[in-house]
């Protein structure tokens, strides 16, 4: 389980969070002068990162705040919290070698774990 | 493909069983075929299967990262049913539910296909009115579904607690008798040998890392084994099906989520049924080896790491405790998460996209097991004559721009 770390009040169970979403989706301007394709990319259309993802959280049985974290969604590694109207940090990150690859730790995909040891004992 | 039957069993049991052939080869990838799959799960394998059958396309492979069955299809607790509301999910759906029928019959292969029913469960009076309107829409698309009270859930599933004194009492449910489950290694492995006596290239460990495009169209992938060169790449990749479009800049509308699952010690047979509840949130069935496979909820987190959390599993077992406390003192014997990629409104995309010879399927959800077949026999429709037929059309991506949405999420099973 997840030890979020709120920046108002500290290191707590994920428990007590809701997720939000993918983070610095700006609401569009203008919003009159929009083409239906440019609505369906606001509302719908999402990046799904694979890799070092920011996204928002909201301390729902905390401080009911809402902040933004930078999470490896390969690893489920937490790199970095900061607040909303922040841009997220620089952050190494342990990322898969390919788009849909592996990363080396953090991964539930027996498969393809199982195929890199077979790969590294012929190597 | 040599038949399996009682008789060739007996055969080559006398024989010490040294005589069964390879059920799939296990090819070297060719420098071009005419298409290719990328994703070795039901639905790809199924795919696979009748653009050889039906369409005629034989040189053609899937390819697979990992080994076929070992994601979301190895990863499902295996529930059929097609009790969907609106008129574009119960085609899609029930049109799977006939192809499960007669499947076992068809691959020659035991899917081990039991329809034992699919009870949902109804907590409160505004669930009890949404059910039963899903039991009128079902009726009118030709999709079995019945009314139940809570006397006769009981006499249907002897099991299940109707006290009223829980906090949410059942109240009653609705019943798909054609629903059920079946096995999932069954299916893959079933497709996979039908696919490949038709003379499929399945090339397992394989991973794409590219797709190759000149002027607006597909002419081939790059993969861990090297570029084959192809006119049309059909991605069914499940949760990774926004990494695949990520590779040609087409955006998606699916978010990919943990979905976890879990199985019980073995016990006899008592769950007879599968039982699934929305508002207390939980689904159930008993394996023929007599293991609990007990699902509820996604993860509400952004994960490709196929785990989840335990305060899921936790929701999920106190679920559990609250429809069958008969069940309080077994134990959870392995637990296991996939990733399933989410739309927006609970539909899949069967689609074209706007590079020329790119197809997708995907965006399932926690649903897609049950659509295994149809879900295959549709896309490979639309691949081979580039236009969806009547079943596959509203579920193209420009229905998020229209608007057009199949809003199912009334019909999840549970809420997600």
């Amino acid at each position: 389980m997840f030890v979020i770390d709120c920046p108002n009040c500290g290191p707590r169970d994920q428990s007590e969070f809701t997720y939000a979403g993918e983070a610095h989706i700006a609401r569009p301007t203008e919003t009159e002068n929009m083409t239906d394709a440019e609505w369906a990319e606001f509302v719908f259309m999402r990046t799904n990162t694979k890799g070092l993802f920011a996204e928002r959280w909201w301390h729902a049985t905390g401080c009911r705040k809402f902040f933004n974290m930078l999470r490896n969604t390969a690893t489920d590694e937490i790199h970095a919290v900061y607040r909303i109207g922040e841009t997220p940090p620089k952050v190494t990150a342990n990322l898969p070698a390919t788009p849909a690859g592996e990363a080396s730790i953090g991964s539930g995909n027996d498969a393809v774990k199982i195929m890199t040891r077979d790969e590294e004992a012929a190597s | 493909m040599k038949r399996y039957s009682a008789l060739e069993l007996i055969r080559q049991g006398l024989g010490g069983h040294r005589g069964w052939d390879r059920v799939w080869r296990k090819p070297e990838p060719k420098p071009s075929y005419d298409a290719v799959i990328i994703g070795g799960g039901g639905h790809g394998l199924a795919t696979a299967y009748y653009l050889a059958k039906l369409h005629g396309m034989t040189n053609i492979a899937v390819v697979e990262k990992g080994w076929i069955g070992g994601g979301n299809s190895g990863r499902n607790t295996t529930i059929i049913r097609s009790n969907y509301l609106f008129d574009e999910s119960a085609a899609i759906y029930n049109h799977a539910l006939n192809l499960w029928k007669g499947l076992g019959q068809e691959l020659n292969f035991n899917i081990m296909m039991s329809h034992r029913g699919v009870l949902n469960l109804a907590h409160d009076e505004g669930e009890m009115r949404q059910l039963k309107r899903r039991v009128e829409a079902n009726r009118l698309n030709g999709v079995d579904s019945e009314w139940l009270d809570a006397k006769e859930v009981k006499n249907f599933c002897p099991s299940i607690n109707i006290s009223g004194d829980i906090r949410y009492p059942v109240l009653g449910g609705t019943l798909q008798r054609s629903g059920g489950v079946n096995r999932h290694d069954g299916v893959v492995w079933g497709y996979a040998r039908a696919a490949d006596a038709l003379g499929v290239d399945i090339l397992q460990q394989t991973e794409v890392t590219g797709i190759l495009t000149e002027a607006g169209e597909v002419t081939g992938i790059e993969t861990t084994r090297g570029t084959i060169r192809t006119p049309k790449v059909a991605s069914v990749t499940a949760g990774h099906t926004s990494v695949m479009a990520n590779m040609l800049d087409i955006r998606l509308p699916v978010e990919s989520h943990p979905l976890q699952a879990l199985v019980s010690e073995p016990i006899k047979p008592i769950l007879n049924c599968v039982v699934m509840s929305n508002a207390v949130h939980v689904y159930c069935s008993q394996s023929d080896k007599g293991e609990l496979v007990i699902g509820a909820g996604i993860d509400a987190q952004l994960s490709y790491t196929q785990r989840g959390n335990l305060d899921i599993i936790e929701h999920q077992m106190a679920s559990l405790m609250e429809l069958f406390p008969i069940f309080s003192r077994l134990r959870m014997m392995r637990q296991w998460g996939g990733i399933v990629d989410v739309c927006p409104d609970a539909s899949p995309i069967i689609s074209k996209t706007p590079v020329k010879g790119f197809y997708v399927n995907g965006g399932w959800g926690t649903g897609g097991w049950k659509a295994t077949p149809g879900s295959g026999h549709v896309f490979a429709d639309l691949i081979a004559k580039d236009e969806p037929n009547r079943i596959a059309a509203p579920f193209a991506i420009d229905r998020f721009t229209t608007g057009a949405l199949v809003a199912e999420h009334g019909a999840a099973a549970v809420a997600h």
